[in-house]
């Protein structure tokens, strides 16, 4: 360091100046050469980001991305299974009545999602305690509020359908609860299981907004798939309309992987890179490709071989759709940190993190 | 009722913060923490639930001649961020609860009794000012002095202001004044001059007016801000299509349901 401080002494005059001149010239070296070569003086995160039309303000973010809890992404999971499930429960009921076993787990499925959904966005919010001034007001304009409805009318109906189907004990006026209840659930279920996409896509998040279009379609493939899994897995891995939807949501789930994979705009990049990416990725993977292949061997032939390849294929669907989940809160998390889509900022190479 | 605005002239800070200290005092703010960031002498950083005004230090190139720079000095310019209370307002329309109002001044107010901390508002942001405490579970940001325009005062940041750069009054006054005050800077050769009023995106404009030094973008201004409202639209059209394949899909697999399964495409979506 001796050689430093004669170059020190010999720049200038006073030790303010100096050390201000010093500092001046650091900066210069940073901005040139992108770096600071002296050992001893090099600032963490260097080449420096500045405040410009280039950079914005000294790259820091623009946007603020979700403040919400784990409980959110796994909410966005239950809500889409549970919903599809009700779905399926209510079209069994209708097409498939022999089939008892099938409609009653399926209404359990739903009814399950119904009591553990609203506790797990309760257990999210600031002041659980106001969880009821969800139901203040009814906002078109929010796709929050109009979730809270639907969650709330989707766990009434698929509750009730799920008791009725349990103490009927055969028929009476309880069947037609049941049959009621299962039908406005499967509606609701329907809504369930694709506001989610609608949440996320019409927000201030690029990485989601980019997306208001497949996410809806993408969430509820994912319930679907889910659903369609957890069945598989509580024992229904021969039945065949089981599969051929586990297929069409495998299908569905692989389409969407491609063509976000395919986009090449900025925004996308948090679905396809670092963490956020892998999680992105990971999800899709298991809940696309690899269960669709597994299904398609499978077939519903029934014969042992079938049913363990579709509860392989099942399982993977289950982890995929809730990774898929949290990897795109985590998507939306790290698209707000960067502020080069919402200042339209140029194209520029990959800087050193500066946090 | 006045419909009121700030007009926040960077040409005019002088970066004391004063307008930081007024806000938090009047409207009892809690403490942001303190870091140092490293990248210049702001360490206030951003706007957040705790940071209603945010005053940013923008260093540029030496600019010899200009408020007597030393050639070999960096320049300066400053700014006081604040929420910019939308027309058309992103948190106002994410709001399930009905917490977030538009005041009869023309500002957006959170009502703190009715917030239930979802953080909705958070992502709805086009300009990243709300933000969701992590210790009192609710959403905060600049209520625009609700209160002292209620009793017919100026908000506590203006009034604070030492050299007037941040205005306070009616909207169509301090947008006249506004092109007037850029006049007047490019007659005196500050040619880098801009005004940000974002009037012709979906955003509406803005209660918030800013002079800059500079492109807006350098203070963190988005150059095309968009209120996600605009997205309903396409998203809901979606969710309706996703949801009839879904149902169509489930009742065709369940048509079908007796054949063997695998080579059916009818389960599409």
């Amino acid at each position: 360091m001796g050689n430093t401080d004669t170059r020190f002494s010999q720049a200038s005059g006073g030790w303010p100046l100096m050390r201000e001149e010093r500092l001046q010239q650091i900066r210069r070296e940073a901005q040139d050469l992108g770096i600071v070569q002296q050992k001893g003086i090099r600032p963490v995160g260097a080449p420096f980001l500045q405040a410009s039309a280039e950079h914005g303000y000294y790259g820091l973010p623009v946007l603020k991305g979700p403040p919400w809890t784990p409980e959110v992404p796994a909410y966005l999971f239950v809500g889409g299974a549970a919903g599809a499930a009700a779905v399926i429960g209510s079209v069994a009921g209708l097409l498939a009545p022999s089939d008892r076993q099938l409609i009653r787990d399926a209404r359990w499925v739903a009814a399950l999602g119904a009591v553990i959904s609203p506790a797990l966005l309760v257990s999210d919010l600031g002041m659980p305690s106001r969880f009821l001034n969800m139901l203040r007001v009814f906002k078109i304009h929010s796709p929050m509020s109009v979730g809270s409805w639907t969650l709330v009318a989707f766990s009434s109906t698929a509750a009730a359908a799920a008791f009725a189907h349990s103490f009927r004990n055969g028929g009476g006026s309880l069947r037609v609860v049941e049959n009621a209840a299962g039908a406005l659930s499967g509606l609701f279920g329907l809504g369930l299981a694709t506001y989610t996409g609608v949440l996320l896509g019409a927000t201030a998040i690029p990485a989601w907004y980019e997306n208001v279009r497949v996410l809806p379609v993408h969430f509820a493939a994912s319930g679907v798939g889910a659903a369609v899994s957890l069945l598989e897995l509580k024992g229904h891995a021969s039945n065949p309309a089981l599969n051929t939807l586990g297929i069409a949501s495998a299908l569905t789930e692989t389409l969407v992987g491609a063509s976000v994979e395919a986009n090449k705009k900025p925004a996308f990049a948090p679905l396809k890179s670092g963490r956020s990416g892998w999680i992105t990725r990971i999800g899709g993977l298991l809940s696309g490709p690899l269960p669709l292949v597994l299904r398609l061997i499978a077939g519903s032939s029934g014969s042992e071989r079938s049913v363990r390849l579709r509860r392989i294929a099942a399982a993977s669907t289950v982890a995929g759709s809730l990774l898929t989940r949290q990897g795109w809160v985590a998507a939306g998390r790290a698209s707000a940190e960067n502020p080069s889509v919402p200042l339209e900022l140029p194209a520029r190479p990959a800087l050193a993190q500066t946090t | 009722m006045k419909v009121t605005a700030f007009l926040t002239d960077s040409t005019l800070c002088i970066g004391c913060k004063a307008c930081e200290v007024a806000c938090k005092e009047w409207n009892e703010v809690p403490a942001d923490g303190f870091a140092w960031q490293g990248l210049s002498y702001d360490n206030t950083v951003a706007l957040g639930h705790a940071t209603w005004r945010h005053v940013q230090f923008v260093e540029g190139n030496p600019q010899p001649g200009h408020g007597g720079n030393s050639p070999d000095l960096l320049s300066w310019a400053f700014l006081s961020d604040v929420c910019k209370h939308c027309e058309n307002a992103g948190c106002l329309e994410a709001c399930p609860t009905g917490s977030i109002v538009r005041t009869e001044f023309g500002g957006v107010y959170i009502q703190p009794d009715v917030c239930n901390g979802c953080g909705y508002c958070v992502v709805s942001c086009p300009f990243g000012v709300i933000e969701r405490s992590p210790d009192d579970g609710r959403a905060f940001k600049c209520t625009f002095c609700y209160d002292r325009q209620k009793a017919g005062l100026h908000p506590a940041c203006a009034t604070a202001c030492p050299t007037e750069s941040i205005k306070f009054g009616e909207i169509g006054e301090l947008r006249e004044e506004a092109e007037a005050r850029v006049s007047e800077l490019k007659a005196k050769g500050f040619d880098d001059v801009h005004v940000y009023d974002p009037r012709d995106s979906s955003v509406g404009g803005v209660h918030a007016l800013f002079i800059t030094r500079g492109d807006p973008k350098t203070y963190n201004l988005p150059p095309r801000p968009e209120v996600p409202t605009v997205r309903l639209g396409v998203g809901w059209k979606s969710a309706g299509v996703a949801a009839g394949l879904m149902l169509a899909g489930t009742l065709l697999a369940f048509l079908g349901g007796g054949h063997k399964a695998g080579g059916h495409a009818d389960g599409q979506y």
